[in-house]
């Protein structure tokens, strides 16, 4: 069945649809969680603190939270690996060009493939800056995460690069969620402009719901 | 009506090939645009010059065998097949372009026209149903509701042309194959092999070198028949419950 699967062009589309379900559930969490910054830096950095006691007594200190990271470094290989296999495999099945060009396709349909490298890249710096805190711009405090948000979003490249992959995040949604929908066969035509309307309505409120956070800080608002 | 055509000819298959620039006077809007391509011929054979290749047969929009991009659209830019668009599509004084089918699995063979017979095999993995053959059957016999009819009917219209390869960015042939295995698994006749059928056709649809579907909807927009995108998310749908028996087995 693994096989059978990942050995064929449909199959590879269902693992990458299910890889980005995965991480579109987890995206709404996390914007819902970050957007607890506006609340102040007590319920804030609670709430970040309650993230590592999740499911305590049962689960140990960080349990949960380790849980979460290995499901989603499993989704984001699967969707990348399987993104990379089947784009090469379609550049490949059209080697030459048409002399006569012409775009059709929406926007958000033609970056999918540099928007998702884009939001890779970003996924990396966005660790590095905020768990790790390893290209962090302030004094990195782990167990401080209102202070250290404050500090990326004081920057003109911390709020830059966010805004941007944002955004990119947002037109990956409004093409990836419904056609991950075709992708598994849950579109139909009586269907079709329910899932139109939620794909257009989760990219923007998660992109609306993230970018609030460093113009926040940029107003004001969050300091 | 005067046209400049700009026309992909290539010699054979293993030749390179590139847009050759002709002059066509005379051509009335009412011609179809093979007609217009026809009397481009007769000029080229009347100077001693090769024709261009291109592939035509009912010249009735069923037959699914021309084959032409025209301006970047496959079919050109109405929703028929080639035979059936006339140069009343066009003004006088245009510049056209034409081009084969682009796509690895439907090399050139010549000019304009393209080896389909990838098509072909992907019918022989699994487009047929399993049937006594003699005389035809009591209509009534095998009652099919309504709206599986209309469903079977609707992708039973696909004509093999290709458009929807050609249109598509990635030279997938999803729309095709989804159309033939949905008018056939939805039928009670197609349902012995209903599970084979959807596996074994995508796999010879890898096997020759198609790319994939990323939902660009291209296919469906080219179709000359309608056939609509929604098909392949009904394939997809086969495929996936295909994959599950065969897992369990």
């Amino acid at each position: 069945m693994a096989r059978t699967v990942w050995d064929s062009t449909v199959g590879k589309k269902a693992v990458m649809a299910v890889s980005g379900l995965i991480m579109l559930l987890y995206l709404v969490v996390h914007m819902i969680g970050n957007l607890k910054i506006f609340f102040g830096t007590e319920e804030f950095n609670h709430y970040a603190h309650w993230l590592r006691t999740v499911g305590e007594p049962f689960m140990h200190y960080e349990w949960t939270l380790w849980v979460v990271r290995v499901v989603l470094v499993v989704a984001v290989v699967a969707h990348a690996t399987s993104a990379y296999q089947l784009s090469r495999r379609d550049i490949k099945a059209r080697p030459t060009p048409y002399a006569h060009r012409r775009r059709r396709a929406g926007y958000a349909t033609r970056t999918m493939r540099w928007g998702g490298v884009i939001l890779g890249l970003f996924i990396v710096w966005h660790i590095l800056d905020l768990t790790t805190g390893t290209v962090h711009a302030g004094g990195f405090e782990s167990g401080k995460p209102y202070q250290n948000v404050v500090d990326t979003f004081s920057t003109w490249y911390g709020n830059t690069v966010y805004i941007v992959a944002m955004l990119a995040l947002g037109l990956h949604i409004q093409h990836g969620f419904w056609s991950a929908a075709q992708t598994l066969g849950a579109g139909s035509r009586s269907r079709d402009r329910a899932l139109k309307t939620v794909a257009n309505v989760l990219a923007l409120l998660l992109t609306a719901g993230f970018i609030a956070v460093p113009v926040g800080v940029m107003t004001g608002v969050v300091s | 009506m005067r046209l400049t055509l700009r026309v992909w000819r290539q010699k054979n298959a293993a030749a390179e090939g590139a847009m050759s620039t002709y002059e066509v006077d005379g051509i009335s809007p009412d011609m179809s645009f093979l007609e217009m391509l026809d009397t481009l011929n007769e000029e080229l054979i009347l100077k001693g010059e090769d024709p261009v290749a291109f592939d035509h047969d009912c010249r009735e929009g069923i037959c699914g065998a021309c084959s032409l991009v025209i301006n970047g659209d496959a079919h050109g830019p109405e929703r028929t097949t080639t035979c059936q668009l006339h140069m009343r599509s066009f003004r006088d004084g245009d510049t056209i372009d034409i081009e084969p089918w682009r796509a690895s699995a439907f090399p050139v063979v010549k000019d304009l026209v393209v080896d389909r017979s990838a098509f072909d095999r992907i019918i022989q993995a699994g487009g047929y149903i399993t049937a006594p053959t003699g005389a035809a059957p009591e209509a009534h016999a095998t009652p099919v509701p309504k709206a599986d009819a209309d469903f079977a009917f609707e992708h039973a219209e696909c004509i093999g042309c290709g458009a929807c390869v050609a249109a598509c960015p990635n030279g997938a042939a999803m729309l095709f194959t989804s159309a033939k295995v949905n008018h056939l698994n939805v039928l009670p006749q197609g349902a012995p092999e209903r599970e084979t059928r959807v596996l074994d056709m995508v796999g010879q649809m890898d096997a020759e070198g198609f790319g994939g579907c990323t939902l660009t909807g291209e296919c469906a927009t080219a179709c000359p028949k309608g056939i609509p995108l929604m098909s392949i998310t009904s394939m997809n749908k086969e495929w996936l419950r295909a994959a599950r028996k065969a897992g369990k087995r």
